[in-house]
């Protein structure tokens, strides 16, 4: 045990040296230009949902998860679980400027038998943790790695970020029963609540309000935070489990198309690529958001 | 009278011996303890029994997740309810992320008799038998349901445990070595082929014995694992014998005899029966009454036979 936790505090990809809340903004900011140029390249993605997340994904993975891009498969690590994984490109773009694969290779995103599928495929690309796609997988399988975290003693976390439209989705709450049954307390859910799915608001769609009060009612430690603040991302992910013995769900306010100001809070956004003057304009918006 | 056994129990035996032996070994239950079995596991191990309620969804989540982080996990439910129930998670979840999950479905076929058609398990093989990387597995009897188990066990990668909880006589000797994907011969003959597997392999020994009486000799065949298929002994069976019936409980399509009927035609055509269940839903009756009414039982068995030779009389 004492032995994992000297590993432990060895790795992180920040060095051991936290990085600065402005130098995680800048990562975001590129992270999502490579998203944005990624896109244009492959001709299709979900973009407005990857710039939704950035934020939470730049958080995780510069200055919380205890992962080894030079070992994907340490057994020790932190494991991390797109439940949304139809916004593989933001998890992509992530780990490639973490290090896990090649920046080069994110332009062969979604061409033939390139390993960036328009979903993750975790046999195929180092740093993916789970197969995911058709939505309500991620969380039940968080919910599995959390126990063989536990039964092995090891002190290993377990965060998964799901989307809000897919809460819809009943296989979540059965996990969520699961989850707080079993006390996983090693156990983080973010939920992207973006308030949009593919064709209109969730709460047009099949409303999920009020959504704090379900997860507390599922016996959930329930804490409510602006997803593209890194500061407060980062105050809250250091509090973890916010309520002992209990898994954590964190609802992560955010808005689908942040950092490009004609993409922010567009439905229409979900899945639609820009076309080159609209990606100029948005590489434009982000350059300037990352100095 | 021919002893009988439950497979359950076997089953359950073997789950614990594998447990004592390795501590990666877990069971994942869906309120399901009773009917699996699994009693004698929950009191020796409480801490690697995890039981998710009636939610087969999550339960194979849960499984490939625990499979993620080194365990082994037997993922234990009624077959209808896991295989229909979750058939995505075990596409996604299992097939496709290759985790080394054992889901294993207990009662199939027709074995919930009066229950009635949601209880039956009857398009289980169809389901599963077309998901790559997933071995499918029905044994016949308590000595290759151990093994089966173990061999599951050993396998690094996903297996579908098809077991019954008819009761059967034992079909193998305890010398019996099952392998995946090959079909075991438990009887010579050189007329016609009788492929089974389940707990109808013993009444397709039974239907052979009583072809003997007609004249006719009757090779047997337990076709154990459906996925990967053993492609050489269908297409010996069709070169030696000519003729060749299949018998599962399942749906006529899309099943064991389907997957031998894709062998057969594109290595050697020969005439074929598939027996089972004729594409609709089972009316009200027993699990026995059941098998006997689609000709299931060795009565049956042997009609169909007879009728296959009668009509392609060499």
């Amino acid at each position: 045990m004492t032995d994992a936790l000297d590993k432990r505090s060895a790795i992180g990809l920040d060095g051991g040296e936290r990085l600065s809340d402005d130098q995680l903004r800048r990562i975001a900011a590129n992270i999502r230009m490579r998203d944005v140029r990624m896109i244009r390249t492959a001709g299709a993605g979900h973009i407005g949902g990857d710039l939704s997340m950035t934020d939470i994904l730049t958080v995780l993975y510069f200055s919380f998860l205890r992962v080894d891009p030079a070992r994907p498969d340490w057994s020790e690590r932190d494991r991390f679980i797109l439940s949304k994984g139809h916004a593989a490109g933001a998890l992509y773009t992530t780990l490639a400027a973490a290090g896990f694969i090649d920046d080069a290779e994110l332009d062969t995103f979604m061409r033939p038998e390139s390993r960036l599928n328009g979903h993750p495929s975790l046999r195929l690309v180092p740093g993916v943790e789970a197969n995911t796609g058709p939505l309500g997988h991620g969380l039940p399988i968080a919910v599995g790695m959390a126990l063989a975290a536990r039964l092995r003693q090891s002190l290993a976390r377990t965060v998964v970020l799901a989307g809000d439209g897919e809460l819809q989705e009943g296989s979540n709450w059965e996990a969520a029963m699961a989850a707080a049954h079993f006390e996983l307390d090693n156990l983080t859910l973010f939920i992207d609540r973006n308030g949009l799915q593919q064709g209109a608001a969730t709460e047009k769609t099949m409303a999920l309000d009020p959504l704090p009060e379900k997860w507390r009612a599922f016996r959930w430690g329930v804490v409510e935070v602006d997803g593209h603040d890194i500061p407060s991302l980062r105050r809250v992910l250091a509090q973890l489990p916010v309520e002992a013995g209990k898994p954590t769900c964190i609802i992560a306010h955010t808005h689908k198309g942040q950092g490009v100001s004609f993409m922010r809070d567009k439905v229409e956004w979900h899945h639609r690529v820009p076309t080159a003057e609209e990606a100029a304009v948005a590489l434009q918006e982000l350059e300037a958001s990352a100095r | 009278m021919t002893d009988l056994f439950d497979c359950r129990v076997a089953f359950a035996k073997t789950l614990v011996e594998l447990a004592s032996a390795d501590e990666r070994v877990v069971v994942v239950a869906s309120d399901s303890i009773g009917s699996s079995n699994l009693k004698e596991f929950s009191n020796q191990f409480p801490d690697r029994l995890i039981n998710v309620g009636i939610a087969e969804q999550n339960l194979v989540g849960v499984a490939a997740g625990l499979a993620s982080g080194g365990c082994v996990p037997f993922a234990c439910a009624p077959a209808p309810f896991l295989t229909g129930r979750a058939l995505e998670q075990i596409k996604v979840d299992v097939a496709y992320s290759r985790h080394n999950v054992k889901l294993v479905g207990m009662s199939s076929g027709l074995a919930y008799g009066a229950l009635g058609p949601t209880h039956h398990s009857i398009e289980d093989f169809a389901w599963t038998r077309v998901l790559p990387n997933l071995v499918v597995i029905a044994p016949a009897d308590p000595i290759e349901t151990s093994q089966a188990v173990k061999l599951a066990a050993e396998h690094d990668g996903p297996v579908f445990l098809r077991l019954s909880r008819m009761a059967v006589p034992a079909v193998h000797t305890p010398d019996y070595r099952l392998r995946f994907g090959e079909a075991a011969l438990l009887r010579a003959g050189e007329d016609i082929t009788l492929i089974a597997n389940g707990v109808l392999v013993s009444r397709a020994l039974d239907a052979a014995e009583l072809l003997a009486a007609e004249g006719i000799s009757a090779r047997v065949l337990n076709m154990a694992t459906v996925s990967p298929i053993d492609a050489a002994a269908i297409e010996a069976a069709a070169r030696e014998t000519g003729r060749i019936v299949t018998i599962e409980e399942h749906q006529v399509n899309g099943g064991m005899g389907s997957a031998v009927a894709e062998v057969v035609v594109r290595t050697h055509p020969v005439p074929m029966r598939i027996l089972g269940v004729p594409g609709i839903f089972a009316p009200t009756g027993s699990a026995q009454w059941l098998l006997k009414r689609f000709g299931l039982d060795a009565d049956g068995i042997r009609d169909a036979a007879l009728e296959l030779v009668r009509e392609n009389a060499t």
